[in-house]
């Protein structure tokens, strides 16, 4: 194992060879070491510091190898082999009945109602959740107007207040007006909860744009909304990608809100997944569980592999919602 | 016929006052410059008459017009900024229109602006490219075609200039200087730089900490600059200031006394009597510093020493040092001097500027 | 010129009318919601609310209810040692992850790309995970039992004294990767000229970590910090898909303690006064550390 440097260093010294053959048996001054500093191949430093990181890579695989290896089995050969275990006989089964017929203990149609229950939460809950936050953060950022900083400071340190201590308020205000046990409800109480980081997300970058550019729109006579929708929007497409994977994330791995705010027809993919997993009833069936498992995490698995950098980007903004 | 005036502008944040009874007033047609080091209030006074900051008091006048509580865009102004401000996503052609679109002018009327806008500044080939396509000269001049289309009596510029290098500063100074001649609107025009403003301006508006501190042309800003900190901000390298103090001469006239050596007044014009006693200080503008110059009484020669020399090709800039203290004088080009070299110094009193030493006003 | 050649002076509260009305949903979100909401809660955690909220006042009953509950009791003690634990270990590995990781290695996003996957991941899938990983008839213990070494005991999930440890394997394993990118982030941020004096200065490079770089990287310490302690206080989800509280009572937190007593046992006064407990515990740490960034600690470098 060698950085490219060295690669680069044993070239350079390949090239020019000549003059070192040529030079014959040399005394004082010219004496002694020339050309490319000679670099072992493995110093100990590069074994502590890849052994380190092949060792935790290995902790943090695990699980995911044993997901998928679990859940490609029979249940017999669960029972009596090791978990670690390769499939001796690979199955797809568990994940046909993890889709279409585990049981949650109230019925058996599978992940699937839960699936399309969190496809039909975290889509409008994304939108809208993106649609106002990203409107909040250009009005704090552009159009300053009086009190607009102690509402953004309530919403900044309300990011830290644990929902516990305001779910109920809310359940009162959306029983009020009919809302509780809705998926409209939810999408409101996603709304609500991603407030915070988002429009903070947006505010930073509005600010961060050249000030000039919204002078320059004012003097040609655009207002508030032509601003946003032609000056604004425009501009800040990464920005609003991050807010997607962020929100994306975040919704599609909710579980109390889901709970909370759901009647159980509604349930999101992560409550379902949980009644089937924790279902007291029944034998155990470890390889559907994990099959269940992996279907639950495969949304946002999917979006952090294909979003990469731009994923590190969103959580990094996003972290303050843990 | 007045063309832009500003009555009695306060501006404030909460406590701080930025603004105070700021009064200006800019003839039809003039080219201004508001000159002064950044924090000074420039670029603020220039985003009040734009009315992209809201006035706390006073009142400002466009074309006759109170326009004190209305939108940038109704006040028949256009603006060039630093950063150019080019909506990145647009093209240079929508860039130039955006603003008529959003006016709801009719599309014959925005195309023959913008070809007449294009044709002004040549950009016509450009039209069709994003402003990333295009290099920072071209985006200045697409900056002011922004404002050129909009028709406007009353240019705006903040600092249009200064994220060009040096050549495309100069280059596009004299294409802004042409553009004024040719079109004859007024122009306000902000900077930091003064070649730009002595360059440029039909008068200049120094500013220090929110006040105006000299209006006037060039020409008289150089020459005769209102006071100490004028005679200092402008002309590069600075004034030469000497402290000393008013005396009389044998023959009854005013003389000037610093540190034994004694200099005639006799060319400098004041309308104030220069009492003998009184505390001024001395202003010689590096040109106006003659060395070695023959026929000067050798009562008036100052002696100094040759510290460093600054061939500048055209010019030879010295630095001399006497009794403690610098100073900058400008020779030819073909007059050398080595270090340590011992020279007697002599000032032009007619192009020399008297301060009073505790007002810092011009005597 | 007339001084008065325009209309009126647009109000105070017409200026700016469409930011306003585009700001009212964030208004009413702060201040019903985020404030009122709060207020209610704590208020209402004074009262004997039972399966409704209603406004009888009974001092600090609900309190000296909660605190003389042994369910709380463990819960808030279940708390201190995962929370302390997590904040210590993920401080530590995210940190060392990340300056591994900034040793000019090759692989560097594959590397990243690992460590991070498990934070894409809901606590519950988390927690069914590790669930499976720690199950003791069919998971790691029973694996290596079976590799020869017949003793093996590794049984969290099963053994009340530690199932907390348990559960803190399962969070680490979620949410060391974003330690990792944040301390990583620090690291890059630190002048490349700092490491160049150190090594002409002949100091060691874990010295140069330990004296140098950590001190300059006190802001990013800090803000990590808080992000892991707001999260801890929350846990609940792991817990719940992990081991719902068990075995019996061992694995209970606040917050499931909270969530339990508001919609199941219909002891609203409970819930509230357990969740106003929670804001206080936010407030301990979120308090000292506003006050060090936006107040009195501005003066620092």
């Amino acid at each position: 194992m060698s950085d490219r440097g060295h690669l680069k260093k044993t070239n350079l010294a390949a090239t020019a060879p000549a003059s070192i053959t040529t030079a014959g048996p040399m005394t004082g001054l010219a004496d002694g070491p020339r050309g490319a500093k000679p670099r072992r191949m493995l110093s100990t430093r590069t074994v502590i510091v890849y052994g380190t990181l092949f060792v935790a890579a290995a902790y943090y695989l695990l699980p995911l190898y044993v997901m998928i290896v679990t859940s490609l089995k029979g249940m017999p050969e669960i029972r009596l082999g090791n978990i670690f275990a390769p499939p001796l006989e690979v199955t797809f089964e568990p994940w046909v009945k993890a889709w279409s017929s585990a049981c949650t203990g109230l019925n058996c149609d599978g992940l699937s109602r839960g699936f399309w229950n969190s496809v039909l939460i975290t889509v409008p809950s994304t939108v809208v959740s993106i649609a106002i936050a990203s409107v909040n953060g250009y009005a704090l950022s552009n159009w300053r107007f009086k009190g607009a900083d102690a509402f953004f400071t309530i919403l900044v340190v309300g990011a830290f207040i644990p929902y516990q201590v305001m779910i109920y308020p809310i359940v009162i205000i959306l029983r009020e007006i009919g809302l509780y046990g809705s998926l409209y409800g939810l999408i409101i109480v996603h709304t609500i909860f991603g407030m915070p980081i988002l429009t903070l997300l947006f505010r930073n970058y509005f600010a961060g744009l050249p000030e000039e550019l919204f002078k320059a729109a004012r003097v040609d006579g655009a207002g508030f909304w032509g601003i946003y929708f032609k000056i604004m929007v425009p501009m800040s497409l990464p920005i609003f990608v991050v807010a997607m994977i962020l929100q994306v994330t975040g919704i599609w791995n909710d579980f109390l809100m889901g709970v909370v705010f759901t009647r159980p027809e509604y349930y999101p993919m992560t409550v379902q997944l949980n009644n089937i997993v924790n279902s007291v009833q029944g034998v155990k069936e470890y390889n559907v569980n994990m099959a269940a498992t992996i279907l639950t995490g495969a949304v946002p698995l999917l979006v952090y592999f294909v979003s990469g950098r731009l994923f590190v980007r969103g959580i990094a903004a996003g972290a303050v919602k843990g | 016929m007045t063309s832009v005036s500003v009555k009695d502008l306060r501006l404030s944040f909460g406590q701080v006052t930025v603004l105070d009874q700021l009064n200006l007033d800019i003839q039809e047609g003039e080219f201004l410059v508001l000159l002064g080091s950044s924090g000074c209030g420039k670029s603020t006074l220039l985003n009040c008459i734009a009315g992209l900051l809201d006035i706390t008091d006073g009142q400002i006048f466009i074309n006759g017009r109170n326009v004190t509580w209305d939108e940038p865009k109704d006040r028949g102004i256009g603006m060039v900024f630093q950063s150019y401000a080019l909506y990145p996503q647009m093209t240079v052609e929508k860039n130039l229109s955006f603003g008529l679109k959003v006016a709801k002018l009719p599309q014959a009327e925005i195309d023959k602006r913008v070809k007449r806008a294009a044709e002004i500044l040549q950009i016509g080939p450009l039209l069709k490219r994003k402003p990333s396509e295009l290099s920072g000269g071209q985006r200045q001049r697409v900056a002011i075609g922004r404002a050129l289309v909009r028709d406007v009596d009353v240019f705006l510029f903040d600092e249009p200039l200064s994220n060009l290098d040096a050549k495309l500063r100069s280059e596009l100074r004299v294409e802004i200087k042409r553009l004024h001649q040719s079109l004859k609107n007024t122009m306000i025009y902000v900077t930091h730089d003064q070649i730009e403003a002595l360059t440029l301006a039909d008068r200049i508006a120094i500013m220090k900490g929110g006040v105006i501190q000299q209006l006037a042309d060039p020409n008289t800003i150089y020459n005769a600059p209102k006071n100490m900190f004028v005679a200092g901000f402008i002309g590069s390298p600075s004034m030469n200031f000497l402290k000393g103090e008013i005396a009389a001469a044998v023959d009854g006239k005013p003389v000037f006394v610093a540190e034994g050596v004694t200099f005639s007044l006799d060319g400098y014009r004041t309308g104030e009597p220069l009492l003998p006693g009184r505390r001024v200080v001395l202003g010689v503008r590096p040109e106006h510093v003659k060395v070695d110059e023959p026929g000067v009484a050798a009562a008036e020669r100052h002696e100094a020493v040759v510290d460093i020399e600054e061939p500048m090709g055209a010019d030879n800039l010295l630095w001399l040092k006497n009794a403690g203290h610098t100073m900058a004088v400008r020779t030819a080009g073909s007059r050398r001097f080595s270090p340590g070299t011992k020279v007697r110094l002599s000032f032009d009193m007619s192009l020399a500027s008297l301060f009073d030493a505790a007002t810092e006003e011009r005597i | 010129m007339s001084s008065n050649a325009r209309a009126g002076r647009p109000s105070r509260l017409t200026r700016n009318l469409s930011a306003k009305i585009a700001s009212v949903p964030m208004m009413l979100t702060a201040v019903v919601i985020f404030l009122g909401g709060t207020v209610w809660t704590v208020v209402y955690s004074f009262t004997s609310s039972k399966l409704l909220p209603r406004l009888k006042f009974v001092g600090l009953d609900q309190y000296e209810r909660l605190w003389s509950t042994p369910r709380w009791l463990v819960s808030i003690e279940n708390l201190a040692i995962y929370g302390i634990f997590s904040l210590v270990f993920s401080l530590v590995i995210g940190f060392v992850l990340a300056a591994l990781m900034d040793q000019k290695i090759r692989f560097e996003n594959t590397f990243r790309t690992i460590f991070l996957y498990p934070f894409a991941l809901s606590f519950i899938v988390t927690g069914l995970v590790w669930q499976w990983l720690l199950n003791p008839e069919h998971g790691i213990q029973s694996a290596v039992r079976a590799m020869g070494w017949a003793g093996f005991d590794f049984d969290p999930l099963y053994n009340s004294s530690i199932v907390i440890y348990g559960i803190l394997i399962a969070a680490l394993w979620q949410g060391t990767g974003l330690v990792m990118c944040l301390m990583l982030a620090g690291l890059r941020g630190i002048d490349e000229d700092i490491w160049k004096a150190s090594r002409v200065d002949g100091i060691p490079m874990w010295k140069t970590y330990l004296f140098v770089v950590i001190p300059m990287m006190r802001p990013v310490f800090v803000t990590t910090l808080v992000i892991i302690a707001s999260g801890i206080v929350r846990v609940y989800d792991l817990v719940v898909a992990q081991t719902s509280g068990g075995p019996g009572i061992a694995s209970e937190v606040p917050a499931k303690y909270v969530y339990d007593y508001m919609f199941q046992a219909q002891n609203l006064g409970q819930g509230f006064a357990a969740s106003t407990m929670m804001l206080i515990t936010v407030a301990i740490i979120i308090v000292p550390w506003a006050y060090l960034e936006f107040g009195g600690g501005r003066k620092r470098v």
